[in-house]
């Protein structure tokens, strides 16, 4: 009796000595900066809560391996400069070994060269190609963002079917159209595509009628709108009140139900190529990113009451990556880094598949053509 | 120079060579280096706003042209860093003067609008000339500088640099104070009328130090294009302008220390709000980041309300004060 | 369906003129606190997305009908003004204008905080005042929304005049602007007419914002580029000048239509400005301001 009792205080003493070794395993520290403030807080926020959120999921299951995950957010505000010191504060400060963001691609282009420097990896949650090429200046750095190359072709497809062969674009001056507009005008020629008209609108534009105006009077034969901020529903309600009935095909950074809300009626029929998240339902069930799509939407639409988003996705997609990473190697950058390169990961953005000459690891499969029907995204059938 | 002003500046040299004997940590350093060009912009705008009493809310503008002009002469050209920054200072003058014969004939909130319009073209044109500018996208590669060959690649080396170069300016401003331009700079503020009657060269004064301030402004976004060695239009917008202004008035604009004191105030305000974050939710305050943006304006408003002439002069009162107490 | 030149122009007539009904009622607002006290609202373009953000919470969440909402959102935004002015302007004993103006942009960074806080980061939108379909007028189209702009920024424009012409207190702030001690002199009360010139100012803003939100979408961050609009809109017209404002409003407004359809719209921004600073050099103090009355408020 004695004994059985001794062996049972044993046991109990030698749980709670190994649980207390067990729980005090070292945390992971995982750094986010995201544009949770300033002009580009729609992209932050969706980001800022996903981050949490998994990082809250993978606790709340023990962690990695026993080591939970420390989550420091930083916000950049959507500032070069603000971006500059939160990443410093990350590395030096919270010695982080892996950051996710930034949301801009400008912010994320600002953080490249001490991401370089530092030798710390940069999942960065912006679409510019630029941040991930050229390969060999960009060990450190790779892009949860669809390329916007992808998008483009993705729509030209689609144009060569329809045989549209002028178009005109307007297009957004932030990072995110700057850089569309030069890939439209880049690929356009191999498409044999034409570009009969070139205008632009300014974040804080309020109408873009001019615009349009001179686009109709140019003979294009479809329109494509390119821009990641809230103005651009305007362009559709502008199309339909001019009463411009041009097939109107749009971008990635269309992928946020309240901009098709914004555009009301007048977006109904706009084509655009987008990641699945935005039509997760209409997904077909094999498809191997179903179940990955339906989960995500549930938890972040339950927890936030709020829309699920392609960029809260990116951090979704960051996040588990560096988590893989660090259930495989422990937290050395480095490894974590050489881990990413050789990653294949099933995310919200598409299937993953990096390698050491592409650190975006996704190609125009990421994408799917949607069409607003009803005020909801749906997959595009034809 | 003044005795109290060479006191200060050795005071803050050797304060510059302590600090990174304490503080190792880059992040810290790199906070620092961002406020120093703030710190030689707003030394500049001192010598307009407070000493020539000429407002300018453009001087963003100035900092975007130095800086692309270093950006696009090293990357595009494949010029060396300090030809660069010497061709930004050069290009800078000649906008300065080109855009001041016309502007500073305004006045009052006319002179604020017309700064303002030439800093909105600037930013535009930083946007819209893609193939110059990079456009939206930016300028990516951009070099770092080299001092006698030896390139300054960390932060505390570049550290030293950035307030070297600001203490340098500190000098040429309290040179340029105490000198026959200077005086003639404070009888402009004090009436222009009597200026122009006791032989001040009004409009050549006004112009010359809206050139030097112009340059200052072009040599800190210089150097900001060196030390982060990519740049967009993002920083260069009207709302800086606006910023720099702000700094010079809460530090208190009618003298060189006070401009800089508002300048360190500003830029360590929004890192020190999002450090105390972290404490104040360590300490189970559900504080969110996004209040940073009320604290800081509230903390703006008390400065204003509170301290008329800004900080520094409050700070000097409250010295003052307090010795009369100990003294008692 | 052929469009001719001449369809254009109108269109561009009729997209200018909407866009510059919003920088004319800015400048208004700008107009009446500059007048009051010499200096520049900083927190002008906040008043304007107050109006729009509590117009949107009252009629696309609470249901209100139109009227209602309408009343509710301008008293709700007077009454920021006037806390702004008895909390952060009336207290200050013997203003500089720069301080002053630092003043008002710390209460637009506050404002627009507020704002971002109570109303989160996204845009939001709300429906046209009413949904009927856009009239045609020699092939270009208008909508009932830039209707109801150029109607209400008519109300607004001749109820200014009612009120600075033919009533006591109107006349009174008048008095003010044109020399406060005079003023104070003859028994009025100069602080309070302060007071009031920040509530009306804020009221318009609150109007304007509510007109132009169906048409623009709103959010926390719109208050800065409407506030320089209306700023170089109010400087063009001469500071003080309301009916200055108006017209330069509208013609800055119609400049940058006209620009982004004619000759690029990548520089459209900057062709309105540069009209702007060729108008200061010429004429020092706007089209319609005198010489005079800007020697008066400087700083």
């Amino acid at each position: 009796m004695k004994k059985s009792i001794f062996a049972l205080l044993f046991i109990v003493v030698f749980a709670v000595s190994a649980t207390a070794v067990y729980a005090e395993a070292e945390p992971y520290h995982v750094g986010c900066i995201f544009a949770v403030t300033g002009k580009a807080s729609w992209l932050g926020e969706p980001e800022r809560n996903t981050a949490q959120m998994v990082a809250d999921q993978i606790n709340a299951n023990g962690g990695i391996n026993g080591h939970k995950i420390v989550l420091h957010i930083e916000d950049t505000q959507g500032e070069n400069t603000r971006a500059v010191n939160a990443f410093k504060k990350l590395i030096k400060k919270h010695n982080v070994c892996a950051i996710i963001g930034p949301s801009r691609s400008g912010t994320s282009l600002a953080v490249v060269p001490i991401a370089e420097k530092e030798q710390v990896p940069l999942l960065s949650c912006a679409a510019a190609a630029k941040i991930t090429s050229p390969p060999e200046e960009r060990r450190w750095v790779f892009k949860m963002g669809q390329n916007d190359s992808d998008a483009v072709r993705k729509i030209y497809d689609h144009m060569t079917v329809n045989k549209i062969s002028k178009v005109g674009i307007i297009t957004g001056t932030t990072g995110f159209g700057a850089a569309g507009r030069e890939q439209l005008k880049a690929l356009s020629e191999g498409y044999g595509i034409e570009i009969v008209a070139d205008e632009t609108y300014s974040p804080g534009a309020t109408d873009m009628t001019a615009q349009l105006i001179s686009i109709r009077n140019s003979g294009a034969q479809a329109v494509i709108n390119w821009s990641i901020v809230p103005a651009q529903s305007i362009v559709p309600k502008n199309m339909k009140q001019l009463r411009i009935e041009l097939p109107l095909y749009q971008s990635h950074g269309f992928a946020n139900i309240k901009y098709a809300e914004a555009a009301g009626e007048a977006a109904e029929g706009s084509i655009f190529p987008a990641g699945r998240i935005m039509a997760a339902k209409s997904v077909p069930a094999d498809h191997p990113q179903k179940t990955v799509l339906m989960d995500y939407k549930a938890a972040y639409e339950s927890t936030f009451n709020d829309h699920v988003s392609t960029f809260g996705g990116h951090a979704y997609d960051g996040m588990h990556l560096v988590a893989n990473a660090l259930k495989k190697v422990g937290n050395d950058p480095a490894k974590i880094r050489d881990e990413l390169e050789q990653s294949r990961f099933v995310g919200i953005g598409g299937i993953f598949e990096f390698s050491p000459t592409d650190h975006c690891g996704l190609d125009k499969t990421a994408f799917e053509m949607l069409t607003v029907k009803d005020g909801k995204f749906v997959v595009l059938d034809d | 120079m003044q005795g109290r002003d060479t006191a200060g500046l050795i005071a803050l040299i050797l304060a510059v060579v302590a600090i990174p004997l304490v503080i190792r940590n880059d992040y810290y350093l790199g906070v620092l280096i961002f406020t120093a060009f703030n710190c030689l912009t707003c030394i500049g705008l001192c010598l307009l706003m407070g000493y020539a009493g000429q407002i300018s809310l453009g001087h963003g503008a100035f900092v975007a042209i130095g800086a692309y002009a270093s950006g696009i002469l090293t990357t595009t050209l494949g010029w060396s860093p300090w030809a660069a920054m010497g061709a930004g200072i050069i290009i800078v003058s000649v906008v300065a003067a080109i855009v001041g014969v016309p502007t500073l004939r305004l006045k009052g909130h006319y002179l604020a609008m017309a700064t303002l319009g030439f800093a909105s073209i600037i930013h535009i044109l930083a946007v819209a000339t893609v193939d110059l500018t990079g456009g939206p996208s930016g300028l990516l590669n951009i070099p770092r500088i080299s001092i006698f060959g030896h390139q300054l690649n960390s932060d505390m080396q570049y550290f030293y640099f950035s307030w070297a170069v600001v203490a340098i300016g500190l000098y040429v401003a309290f040179n340029l104070i105490n000198s026959r331009v200077g005086r003639g700079l404070r009888a402009l503020h004090g009436s222009e009328e009597a200026a122009a009657s006791l032989g001040v060269n009004i409009t050549a004064h006004k112009i010359q130090v809206f050139i030097l301030s112009a340059v200052y402004a072009a040599i800190s976004g210089s150097m900001y294009a060196y030390y982060v060695n990519y740049i967009d239009p993002g920083p260069f917008g009207v709302m800086h302008s606006v910023l720099l202004v702000t700094m010079v008035a809460v530090g208190g604009m009618h003298n060189i220390w006070g401009a800089f004191t508002g300048a360190v105030l500003l830029s360590l305000l929004p890192e020190f709000l999002s450090s105390a974050t972290d404490y104040l939710q360590l300490m189970g305050i559900a504080y969110q980041p996004d209040y940073d943006i009320l604290v800081y304006g509230a903390i703006l408003l008390l400065i204003m309300l509170f301290l008329p002439e800004g900080v520094f002069d409050g700070l000097g009162k409250a010295v003052r004060a307090g010795r009369r107490m100990i003294r008692r | 369906m052929s469009h001719s030149g001449l369809t254009d122009i109108i269109q561009f007539m009729v997209m200018g003129v909407q866009r510059g009904a919003i920088y004319a009622m800015v400048a208004m607002g700008f107009n009446i606190i500059y007048n009051a006290t010499g200096i520049i609202n900083f927190a002008q373009g906040e008043f304007v997305v107050l109006g729009g953000l509590a117009m949107v919470t009252l009629t696309m969440a609470l249901n209100l009908s139109l009227p209602v909402a309408f009343i509710l959102t301008v008293v709700a935004v007077t009454v920021v003004g006037i806390l702004m002015e008895r909390l952060t302007i009336n207290p200050v004993g013997q203003p500089t204008v720069l301080r002053l103006i630092i003043i008002t942009i710390a209460v637009s960074i506050l404002l627009k905080g507020a704002a971002m806080c109570i109303w989160g980061k996204g845009s939001h939108y709300m429906h046209h005042f009413t949904d009927a379909a856009p009239i045609e007028f020699l092939g270009a189209i208008i909508l009932p929304q830039t209707l109801w702009i150029i109607g209400i920024l008519l109300c607004v424009v001749i109820g200014l005049v009612v009120f600075f012409n033919y009533t006591m207190i109107g006349k009174c702030i008048r008095a003010c602007a044109i020399n406060r001690d005079a003023a104070r002199l003859a028994g009025i009360n100069d602080r309070k007419m302060v007071m009031l010139s920040f509530a009306l100012s804020a009221g318009i803003g609150a109007i304007a914002g509510i007109i132009i939100t169906p048409i623009i979408q709103m959010d926390y961050a719109r208050g800065a580029l409407l506030g320089l609009k209306g700023f170089g809109a109010a400087v063009l017209g001469g500071l003080g000048n309301s009916m200055g404002a108006v017209v330069a409003g509208l013609l800055l407004g119609i400049l940058e239509a006209f620009g982004a359809g004619y000759i690029s719209s990548h520089y459209m921004d900057a062709m309105a400005l540069l009209i702007l600073l060729v108008v200061l050099f010429i004429k020092p103090s706007g089209i319609f301001g005198s010489s005079e009355a800007m020697r008066l408020k400087e700083f």
